[in-house]
């Protein structure tokens, strides 16, 4: 068994709305190795982007632990956390939330402004990632010059232009027609095939599942499988 | 490594009707601060190139202007043989008595007529004012009723030309010139012969004012000194610089009303300031969520949205400077110690504007500050899921 790099122990979301009180997740116990291609799949509401926001520590559980990539997240603060995230976490929107005033390539190297690089070293990487997810000639267009697909593929550019260990999706071809969520899946597989790279992605759409290596079900907050 | 400073200024440029309309509303007040500024600037400009640090002006003691006091003859006599006082080429201490009254004329801004200063007085008192000169006509002859006007009265009087009698005291007075004092305070003034002027006035003996030249500076503070000491003479002897800083004070409550004026209309441009970047906020949640999920910590982005309020603001102070030039070319008048009018221009100096630039960027960083602020605070999730 491969070396696991996110593993959740009797993990808990809970809020209210409305005055409701909500169980989002609930007792999740999960471990995902190093190298998978997790799909994380339910029905609406089922809180599998509650799970990716906590993997992703975007928000923080009510009950219960979640180490990633060796990390118990309880225990860093906001800076140290908005740090990891930059090092280790290439996130994709469903709705690929591009900066519309910076052009691709700005969008690219976004994240590595927080890195040491020099700008002549951060031009060439995100160039170079824009080109592995087949944009190389859209360097300086800007989002809404771009179709669906492609503004999905720089998203996915700048998820994985500061070589991060984990890539997680949110619906990542919510948005897409059948022939972009096909090439946006097809990147994801060869992110985690070639680069080695831990994908999760949430979906409910069985097809996009597929091009997982591994799927978990989650129904009314909690793991069904 | 903060968020890139295109990313605001692109922003700006986006949403160009709000940035235009904001930083108008800052140019404006920054506009109006630097009108204040610019006039004070041009008041003490005015009043600082008139007088001289060697000279020393002497009026009757308790008199606070030229206008109220009176200095006899006998006083110049006695005075101007005092130690410090220094000698003109033909061997004659040099020191001006003079008499100073204000004639009213209809003036281009007060048809009705305004005050202006009348001053008598001998060629030593023209050649103490080494900064005036004639720059149309000639001077005044002794033994004549003839007069001549400053720059400033001849261009703001219809009547003060060349050729043309004005009317003061009981008789009429032809202009026979204009001074230029470049910018000093003569410029508003007409200048007659001392003895036609006195005489006129029926102030023969008793005159207005006595201006001595000293040797030196350290001559000058004993003169003072010795004058003010003198019970005899019972006059206040003062320098002629210190005089017209006195008249300064004319600006005073103009200068605090400007400024009054000035601040409220900055809290209610930092508000302005403070509602589009509010607005601003709201619009691009999702974008400051986004560059929280990329790793951007919560002071990047404030700093970020305050960058950009400092950003918006100083385009404003900018705008301000350019609607505050044109004044540079305006001439007012304000009444001085002596009740007459005093004309001096607008000076829209680097200094000054530079000082508008830093009120706008003042401004924006405290209109910026809560809604950067709110900004930072925003939770991740919260952010994204704002429309």
């Amino acid at each position: 068994m491969s070396e696991a790099i996110i593993q959740t122990t009797k993990l808990t979301k809970e809020f209210i709305r409305d005055e409701f009180h909500v169980v989002a997740l609930k007792d999740v116990n999960l471990e995902i190795a190093k190298g998978e291609f997790v799909a994380l799949m339910g029905p609406s509401g089922s809180g599998k982007s509650t799970l990716l926001h906590l993997i992703a520590a975007m928000d923080r559980p009510t009950g219960g632990e979640i180490r990633v990539l060796g990390h118990a997240l309880r225990e860093l603060n906001d800076r140290q956390i908005a740090h990891w995230r930059n090092e280790n976490v290439g996130f994709i929107f469903q709705q690929f939330n591009l900066i519309p005033v910076l052009s691709a390539l700005e969008n690219v190297e976004l994240p590595l402004k927080l890195t040491n690089l020099r700008k002549s070293e951060r031009i060439e990487h995100a160039t170079t990632a824009l080109k592995l997810v087949g944009l190389g000639d859209r360097l300086h267009h800007l989002p809404r010059q771009l179709s669906g697909g492609q503004e999905q593929r720089v998203a996915m550019a700048r998820a994985i232009v500061t070589d991060p260990s984990l890539i997680l999706a949110d619906e990542p071809t919510g948005n897409l027609d059948a022939t972009s969520a096909l090439e946006v899946l097809t990147i994801l597989g060869r992110l985690n095939k070639e680069f080695g790279k831990t994908v999760v992605m949430v979906t409910h759409d069985p097809h996009a599942a597929q091009f997982a290596t591994k799927m978990h079900h989650l129904e009314k907050g909690e793991l069904t499988n | 490594m903060a968020i890139p400073l295109a990313y605001n200024l692109r922003n700006l440029v986006v949403r160009k009707t709000t940035t235009i309309m904001t930083a108008l509303g800052i140019g404006l007040t920054v506009a109006v601060l630097l009108a204040i500024l610019s006039l004070v600037n041009g008041l003490r400009t005015t009043l600082s190139v008139s007088g001289d640090p060697l000279h020393v002006l002497v009026l009757r003691q308790g008199a606070e202007s030229e206008l109220v006091s009176l200095f006899t003859r006998e006083q110049f006599q006695d005075l101007k043989f005092k130690a410090g006082i220094a000698t003109g080429s033909d061997g004659q201490p040099v020191a001006s008595m003079e008499v100073v009254t204000v004639m009213i004329l209809a003036s281009v801004d007060n048809p009705d007529g305004a005050n202006l200063n009348v001053r008598g007085l001998d060629q030593r008192g023209v050649e103490m004012r080494s900064n005036v000169h004639i720059s149309r006509g000639r001077w005044f002859q002794q033994g004549q009723k003839e007069v001549v006007v400053g720059k400033s009265v001849a261009s703001r009087f219809p009547d003060a030309q060349i050729g043309r009698k004005v009317h003061f005291g009981r008789s009429d007075w032809e202009i026979v010139g204009v001074m230029d004092a470049g910018g000093g305070v003569q410029n508003s003034e007409v200048w007659g012969d001392l003895n036609q002027v006195s005489a006129d006035l029926n102030r023969v003996q008793t005159v207005s004012s006595c201006l001595v030249k000293a040797t030196d500076a350290v001559a000058a503070k004993a003169l003072i000194q010795s004058l003010n000491d003198d019970q005899r003479l019972a006059v206040h002897a003062m320098p002629e610089t210190e005089y017209y800083d006195q008249q300064t004070g004319n600006a005073k409550p103009l200068e605090y009303t400007g400024l009054i004026v000035a601040v409220i209309m900055a809290i209610g441009s930092s508000f302005a300031a403070m509602n589009t970047m509010y607005a601003a906020v709201a619009r691009r949640a999702r974008e400051i969520g986004t560059l929280r999920v990329l790793g951007f910590s919560r002071g990047s982005i404030l700093f970020s949205f305050l960058v950009e309020s400092v950003l918006l603001s100083t385009l404003g102070g900018l705008l301000g400077c350019l609607l505050a030039l044109p004044l540079n070319s305006v001439t007012t008048a304000i009444g001085n110690g002596n009740f007459a009018e005093m004309a001096f221009g607008f000076r829209v100096t680097p200094q000054i504007m530079l000082a508008g630039v830093a009120f706008a960027v003042i401004l924006g960083s405290v209109g910026g500050l809560f809604p950067a602020s709110n900004a930072a605070r925003k939770q991740i999730l919260t952010a994204l899921r704002e429309v």
